[in-house]
């Protein structure tokens, strides 16, 4: 072993700040409070509509408010989005019982039998470029296959809810199938039982959670569209407790009385927003509470 | 499930009907269902601009957040920050708006102007910026549509941050980085990809959204350099006048449709393929 | 030299209660060469965790020091005080003193950024940027806005000292990732002379490597420590006793009240009386194989 004498450069013994330039430090500390505005630039005007919007609806937003029909009159003051509530409900509910079983059925193919074959793959491609589908492009496409033979009902809202939710029910289930472990699927197929059953008796319900879970979550982002809506439901001033038949639903009564000039039917835009938001969170909250349990399991 | 497919034959199918304007659809810029002229340029051109405006503003403020969460906030606040994305992910369009035409555009002209006369002097700028008498405008529309794309990028670039691998970054540290110098020398360079397919999935929803901007553009076909202008995009065209059109008038809004569908389309597949190219890269290499 | 501690002292056959340091006659003393590091009742903690307690000990000017022991013994989070890269770690936690040339590392003025300027360091896992190889050298002389003449001598100079040179003079500008784990590692280590440090920091450098490339390796570490002082974690005994000259060795301890196991420094000495004549019974056990 050699002893070595040379001594290395001698380091100036001065460790502190001033050491490292001040135009690093300054750009380093410059990059830090960017990104806490960019924090407040997206906080702050999320803080302002949800602020805006229970302010504006409060003073409407009553158990009224939720029971009593539209005025017809639009320049009327006064409560009255009933039909609406009803609309909304019925039109998203119904394009729930499409979307979620058929796209779980689909999660299930994708995840259980396709996995990485050909088609399995299209389907997957296909999934992804749906869900990127403008909301109102979806609208044109029912109105051209359903509104142009059948006419307009809440319906056919519901079926253009429906595609709009079909790939994200895909998306979350097949993910949270694949969450599932495989030893579950080999100790049941070891016993014997066909893939199908696996599927029924196994799979499905550890998963079950976490698809309530997406499926939630997709609901929340359909009971919101608009746009869709716009030519396949119509419209009316009194509930509609059948899926055929015009109707209505609240985001569209929210764009309808946005765009009048009466401070009564914007106060009821307002009132109607936060009837909206409060469902929506509400199923955020429920979807997330659930994924919370899932998780801890 | 190849619901897509259909998607595409039955647009195709209600399309014979704007075929009748021929190919000046996509390129005259004068749209009087009147008199049946149907040039979607200016719709187009309002679509582009507005897209452009909300993606240059919410990229920014996108992966600023997304550093936040990954590289700065404490652990509690980041959950906060999650949840603050989850909720302005979750409010209904039709809601920004709502907030968009009673409250933001009213009060937003005299900062229009404001900003007008404060770049007056600089000839380019004052092109861009010129002074406008409402709040309806394409500005106004991208402001609410880089709101509602934020956090779609956010989410999408913070789970990409979080893929750097810890040793990498270290590696950067080690040398005496700032934190700063760091992100800049490690974590975008392996996020490009990411970040890029985000910024275009966030331009996809952003040409599409409908509701917000139609609401909030104004509908004032024309094509301007002035971004406070008012303006008209193609989903708000539809939306403003499916209602009381009929026959080739009808036709020409599906047509805007399928030529929407068609963009959005091209968008989002590039995006993917944009991901997908660069990650074989860095897989391919490591 | 003038920035060193006045008292030269060597390192001691074993871990000595603090109060003895001074006095403790040690039979290494015949070498002059300075401490870098000096260790004073050093301990970190994870959270609730206690990781290392109680560490004393030195580094030495010039010398590879080796830190060997059984996985789980804290060599690495000791390694990582050296540079405060543990201050990375949300709860991480450092006790103690650690002395740099006689500076409190740790202590209220001191900036980590030119702590970690200073010492470099070098990763289980060869971490090459995704750049080209020149950029990957030239990447710290360009962050820390070094004076450099030409950045091209700097690259050359920096790869020939880390043995590199010859291999990929002729690709600079190819991407570094396509490289070999050993050509990586051996980046890694450029990049780190590239910023002209004092002493280079090694974290298990070659556990990730075949044997062929372990050995360019360990040959370039003898060859660096004429300029630099370095500290190298290992698991590998054998390289241990290749090329360093001193060794620590530290075990996992486990406490008798909590069950819970935290690292200790059990002997410390000039590696050729370490593998030959430990001093410790732990250190026997583990260097003839019959534990860890």
């Amino acid at each position: 072993m050699t002893t070595t004498t040379a001594p290395p450069a001698v380091a100036p013994p001065s460790l502190r700040t001033g050491n490292v330039s001040r135009s690093r430090k300054f750009r380093d500390r410059l990059a830090t409070i960017a990104m806490w505005a960019a924090f407040g630039a997206a906080a702050l005007p999320l803080a302002f509509i949800v602020f805006y919007v229970v302010r504006a609806g409060m003073h409407l937003f009553s158990y009224d408010f939720l029971v009593t029909n539209i005025p017809i009159i639009s320049s009327k003051p006064g409560p009255g989005m009933a039909p609406a509530v009803v609309g909304t409900l019925l039109i998203t509910g119904a394009a729930t019982l499409i979307a979620v079983p058929l796209g779980v059925m689909g999660a299930i193919y994708l995840n259980e039998y396709g996995k990485q074959s050909t088609l399995a793959k299209f389907i997957r491609l296909m999934t992804d470029v749906m869900s990127g589908v403008p909301s109102i492009v979806m609208g044109l496409f029912i109105y051209t296959i359903w509104v142009l033979r059948y006419g307009l009902s809440g319906f056919a809202g519901a079926l253009a809810l429906a595609c709009l939710m079909l790939p994200i029910v895909v998306r979350t289930s097949e993910e949270i199938l694949r969450l599932v472990p495989s030893a579950l699927r080999e100790a049941s197929a070891a016993l014997g039982a066909r893939t199908w059953r696996t599927t029924v008796r196994i799979v499905l319900p550890a998963a079950l959670p976490g698809i309530v879970s997406g499926a939630m979550l997709a609901v929340a982002r359909a009971a919101g569209e608009t746009a869709p809506l716009l030519f396949t439901i119509g419209i009316v001033s009194k509930p509609n407790t059948k899926l055929f038949g015009s109707n209505t639903a609240l985001s569209a009564q929210i764009f309808r009385n946005a765009q009048v000039p009466f401070p009564a039917a914007q106060d009821r835009a307002w009132a109607a927003a936060l009837t909206l938001i409060l469902l929506v969170f509400l199923l955020t909250i429920a979807a997330r509470l659930i994924t919370a349990r899932f998780a801890r399991k | 499930m190849v619901l897509v497919l259909i998607a595409v034959t039955t647009l195709n199918n209600a399309w014979p009907a704007f075929r009748e304007s021929g190919l000046s659809f996509v390129t005259s810029r004068q749209w009087i269902p009147n008199e049946g002229k149907f040039g979607a340029l200016a719709f187009i051109y309002g679509t582009a601009v507005i897209a452009a405006i909300a993606v240059l503003l919410a990229l920014p403020v996108s992966v600023g957040i997304a550093l936040f969460v990954t590289e700065v906030a404490p652990a509690r606040l980041r959950t906060m920050v999650v949840a603050v994305m989850d909720l302005l992910a979750g409010i209904p369009s039709v809601v920004f708006g709502l907030w968009g035409i009673l409250v933001l555009a009213p009060n937003i002209a005299a900062l229009y102007n404001w900003w007008s006369d404060l770049v007056e002097p600089i000839p380019l700028l004052t092109k861009l910026f010129d002074h406008t008498q409402t709040g309806r405008a394409f500005f106004t529309a991208g402001l609410i549509l880089a709101l509602m794309i934020t956090p779609i990028i956010t989410t999408i670039t913070r789970e990409v941050f979080a893929t750097v691998p810890r040793n990498d970054k270290d590696g950067a540290l080690a040398l005496g980085a700032t934190r700063w110098e760091m992100i800049k020398g490690v974590v975008f360079p392996h996020s490009i990809g990411g970040m890029v397919g985000a910024t275009m999935l966030g331009l996809g929803r952003a040409m599409g959204e409908t509701i917000a901007v139609a609401l909030v553009i104004g509908s004032t076909p024309q094509i301007v350099a002035n971004v406070f202008a008012g303006g008209d995009a193609m989903p708000a065209v539809i939306a403003n006048q499916f209602g009381e059109a009929t026959g080739v008038h009808r036709s020409a809004l599906i047509g805007l449709g399928v030529t929407l569908f068609a963009l959005t389309i091209i968008v989002n597949v590039s995006a993917r393929t944009v991901v997908r190219r660069v990650d074989v890269r860095l897989r391919g290499l490591a | 030299m003038s920035n060193i501690p006045p008292t030269p002292l060597a390192p001691r056959p074993t871990v000595a209660p603090a109060t003895e340091a001074d006095a403790a006659p040690s039979p290494e003393a015949d070498t002059d060469s300075p401490p870098v590091f000096e260790t004073k009742q050093l301990s970190v903690s994870y959270g609730s965790a206690l990781a290392v307690a109680d560490i004393n000990m030195y580094i030495r000017r010039g010398q590879i020091t080796a830190l060997i022991g059984p996985s789980g013994c804290g060599k690495s989070t000791l390694l990582r005080c050296f540079n405060r890269m543990n201050d990375l770690i949300p709860d991480a936690r450092v006790e103690g003193t650690i002395l740099y040339e006689g500076l409190d590392l740790y202590g209220d003025d001191v900036d980590p950024i030119e702590v970690r300027r200073r010492i470099g360091m070098v990763f289980q896992k060869p971490n090459p940027f995704p750049k080209s190889i020149y950029d990957n050298v030239a990447y710290g002389p360009r962050v820390l806005k070094m004076k450099v003449d030409r950045m091209d001598d700097l690259v050359e100079q920096a790869l020939r000292r880390a043995a590199l040179w010859d291999e990929v003079s002729g690709k600079l500008k190819k991407s570094a990732v396509a490289l070999s784990g050993g050509q990586q590692q051996r980046l890694c280590i450029a990049r780190a002379i590239a910023v002209q440090p004092d002493v280079i920091l090694m974290d298990e450098p070659c556990s990730a490597l075949d044997p062929i490339a372990t050995a360019r390796i360990e040959d370039l570490m003898v060859e660096l420590k004429q300029d630099y002082t370095i500290v190298i974690v290992t698991h590998n005994m054998q390289q241990a006793a290749r090329v360093s000259d001193i060794t620590a060795f530290l075990t996992a301890a486990v406490n008798e009240a909590t069950g819970e196991r935290h690292g200790e420094l059990v002997e410390f000495a000039k590696t050729a009386t370490l593998f030959t004549a430990p001093a410790d019974e732990r250190t026997e056990a583990y260097i003839t194989g019959r534990f860890g």
